[in-house]
């Protein structure tokens, strides 16, 4: 929303549209324009040339890659990123354990993973739900006990999302069995090529395969790949959970379906119901991303990792928004959208396939999963509860 | 960005808040609702005396020269009090028609009253059958002398119960549409005079050769209505937002009183993620209406009209969602006369059928294309 913008944020905004729609390959822009999934290498390739620009971690201390960028100029580099359709730098390194490491490791930590990090040389993956720990996530039970100079960790993961690429997992695992919940946990780095760790599949309804679980038996952890203090985890999960404010609205992928909707609905957009729900959605796109600016606008003056219940309005309308506009697009797509397809490509003399036809219906029910991931749409409504009614 | 208040906008809300809270309890206003003019002409003379009544007035009119920022906030400080004298009528609507579309002469004539709280205004554009369209009105304006004579029939008239003068868009001969100041107590002019659903007063108004001037040589009075309604959403939007507001804490506080089985009803979670959805409500509705206030800054007319409309859609939509929770989560209570969260839907659900309505405004913006471009 341009208008509450200054000048300098919009050329700023500009600046960044500018590098993306230039630097990162078109190829890959394109695919992902048309609704298609990065592969591995096209999120490697995309988040080494960001790094390379100094572009990949701008919210990392300077020291380590990052920018001396405002809350607002964070999110327009991000809003500009999805918006040129770029697969931006993975989310668990340079938003989760990369923050963590830079502000609660051993500089010996610091400069063992973090430039390795930033360059995605190392793709991490994320350790924290368990089977029977999801909302309730301080339940968890992987253990590690220590023996002599190394942890020895059992228990199971679930949830991995891409672990199936991934060189090394941050965990949070329980080393005080005996302290209270919260307390007994601890944050560490686990390299998935040990002895004594397994990834299964878990196949999920959209036909797609993203998450995994993840088994450790045994697996022994030297211990100075411990992050922080031992039974501290807790509160370096929580710094990382709420690092970004904002992140969750997703404004910029609400746009892009809504976007592309315009785009393949052709004379649909005239029908009348279908354009009520498609103004209504924009105009509450819209207030998102008003909700948005006014968060970072104030963002300077609440103390960093503060909580504020206005993130979890942003992550429980902005979940619901983009759930509402994948179901848009299948109803653009209506039976074309029907056939189970893995790719666009029809024998010869059928007819071509719209755009969508694809994955319409896969992103749909992909997407259900908005509103159960980064804490349930319950959580944050009884976060807001609790805000407001002060219980 | 300038998304945050001021220190001078912020003062002028404490100055607003304060006189509001001490005189607008919710008995004070229930009997101001049943007193014979259905609001305070002391009140109204005091908002004169804080510079409210000429708030977006040049000076040279005995106004305060400010802008719609800081109609907004009075706006908000009124929707959270359910200020019930004639503001939006005289000073939003009335004043601002005058401002925008009067000769010198006729702005010397009519402001300064207005700002000085001597003069009550009212603007008639609505018809029995011309739901939310500006232009399909059946008033007509014939010439007569140096001035007009206008007949025809305006109804929903807010404030038009009591102003001393009412703007009524009307036809001329050329077909043109005409903007036309009518004094109130002239021969040809009857009101049927009533309570609205939310308390304020209104009118229907039968014209019949009643003697007008035209403001202003007028010529283009439909694009000086549209800009004027413009102002009047974002100020609608940010009362929509105090009174949304008000319900929300209402609510609150009354989930944390209420006790039922034992226990506070706030402790049950089925009520909790209600009353956090109507936060969500909220929200939305404030930004919306930081938006409608920023986009009348935008050059391009139809860019500003649209992201206008678009605003009070939201608006509206939130309010009668938060509206309806809030008389909801009170249970009996909720329904009664006596306490005030009633109150509140009922002037929320009244803005919601002001200018345009949630249906028309989504019918607006769709045509005009919506807010994200196509790609």
């Amino acid at each position: 929303m341009e208008l509450a913008l200054s000048k300098e944020d919009r050329a700023f905004a500009e600046q960044m549209r500018e590098f993306f729609t230039t630097e990162i390959p078109a190829g890959i822009r394109e695919r992902l324009g048309r609704g298609e999934h990065a592969t591995k290498e096209e999120f490697v390739t995309s988040q080494r040339i960001m790094n390379a620009h100094g572009l990949a971690v701008p919210h990392w201390p300077r020291e380590w890659g990052g920018q001396d960028w405002t809350p607002l100029q964070r999110h327009l580099w991000a809003q500009e990123m999805t918006l040129a359709h770029v697969p931006p730098p993975l989310v668990f390194n340079t938003a989760m354990v990369g923050p963590v490491i830079a502000t609660f490791g051993s500089q010996q930590l610091k400069e063992r993973f973090l430039p390795k990090t930033a360059n995605l040389d190392i793709w991490w993956s994320q350790g924290f739900s368990e089977p029977n720990a999801g909302s309730d996530l301080a339940s968890l039970k992987t253990s590690a006990v220590r023996d002599g100079e190394h942890y020895v960790v059992n228990g199971q993961k679930t949830w991995t999302t891409l672990a199936q690429y991934g060189d090394w997992i941050f965990c949070l695992v329980r080393t005080d069995p005996q302290a209270q919940q919260q307390r007994g946990i601890s944050f560490l780095l686990i390299d998935m090529t040990s002895p004594g760790v397994t990834v299964r599949p878990i196949h999920l309804i959209d036909g797609g395969y993203e998450v995994n679980e993840v088994f450790f038996d045994n697996v022994r952890v030297p211990v100075d790949q411990l992050v922080g203090e031992e039974n501290k985890g807790w509160t370096y999960a929580k710094f990382l959970l709420g690092n970004e404010r904002t992140s969750n609205a997703g404004v910029g992928v609400i746009k892009n379906r809504i976007a592309r909707i315009k785009r393949l609905a052709g004379p649909l957009l005239d029908d009348p119901l279908l354009r009520a729900r498609l103004t209504r959605l924009e105009v509450e796109t819209i207030a998102l991303e008003m909700s948005v600016l006014r968060v970072l606008a104030r963002e300077a003056s609440l103390p960093a990792g503060m909580p504020d219940p206005v993130s979890s309005v942003l992550k429980l309308k902005g979940s619901e928004l983009q759930q509402d506009a994948s179901e848009l697009l299948v109803d653009v797509l209506g039976p074309a959208g029907l056939a189970y397809r893995e790719s666009a490509e029809v024998p010869d003399g059928f007819a071509a396939l719209p755009e969508g036809a694809v994955d319409a219906l896969p992103t749909y029910f992909n997407w259900r999963k908005a509103s159960i991931y980064a804490g349930s749409n319950e959580v944050q409504r009884q976060i807001i509860a609790k805000a407001i009614l002060k219980f | 960005m300038d998304l945050e208040l001021s220190d001078e906008q912020k003062l002028l809300a404490d100055t607003v808040n304060g006189l509001l809270e001490k005189r607008y309890d919710p008995n004070a206003r229930l009997a101001l609702v049943q007193s014979p003019d259905g609001w305070s002409r002391d009140l109204w003379r005091q908002y004169a005396e804080l510079g409210l009544l000429g708030l977006t007035f040049d000076e040279q009119y005995g106004g305060a020269g400010m802008g719609v920022d800081e109609l907004a906030v009075v706006m908000e400080c009124f929707g959270r009090a359910l200020v019930l004298e004639p503001y939006l009528a005289t000073v939003v609507l009335g004043g601002a028609l005058v401002a925008a579309a009067g000769s010198p002469e006729q702005k010397s004539a009519v402001l300064p009253g207005v700002a000085a709280g001597e003069t009550l205004l009212a603007f008639g554009y609505i018809e029995p059958g011309s739901r939310w369209s500006l232009q399909d009105i059946a008033c007509s304006a014939t010439p007569a002398g140096d001035g007009w004579t206008v007949s025809g029939e305006k109804i929903a008239v807010v404030g038009g119960n009591c102003a001393d003068q009412v703007i009524v868009t009307a036809r001329t001969p050329d077909g043109q549409l005409g903007l036309f100041l009518v004094e109130a107590t002239a021969e040809g002019v009857r009101r049927d005079a009533y309570a609205m659903q939310d308390g304020q007063r209104g009118a229907d108004i039968l014209f019949s050769g009643a003697p007008a001037v035209e403001l202003g040589g007028a010529d283009n009075a439909l694009e000086t209505v549209r800009s004027v309604l413009d102002v009047a959403i974002a100020a609608l939007c940010a009362e929509a937002v105090g009174a949304m507001d008000r319900m929300l804490w209402l609510t609150v506080d009354y989930l944390k009183t209420r006790v039922q089985f034992g226990q506070p009803i706030a402790v049950f979670q089925a009520l909790q993620h209600r009353a956090a959805d109507m936060y969500v409500s909220l929200e939305q509705a404030r930004s919306m209406a930081l938006l409608a206030r920023l986009a009348l800054r935008a050059d391009d007319a139809a860019e500003r009209r649209t992201l206008v409309r678009a605003a009070k859609l939201q608006i509206d939509m939130s309010a009668r969602h938060v509206g309806q929770e809030a008389v909801q989560l009170h249970g009996g209570i909720g329904m009664t006369m006596e306490y005030p969260v009633g109150h509140y839907l009922k002037r929320a659900t009244v803005i919601g059928k002001t200018v345009a309505d949630a249906d028309r405004l989504t019918e607006l913006v769709g045509a005009a294309g919506g807010l994200v471009p196509p790609g």
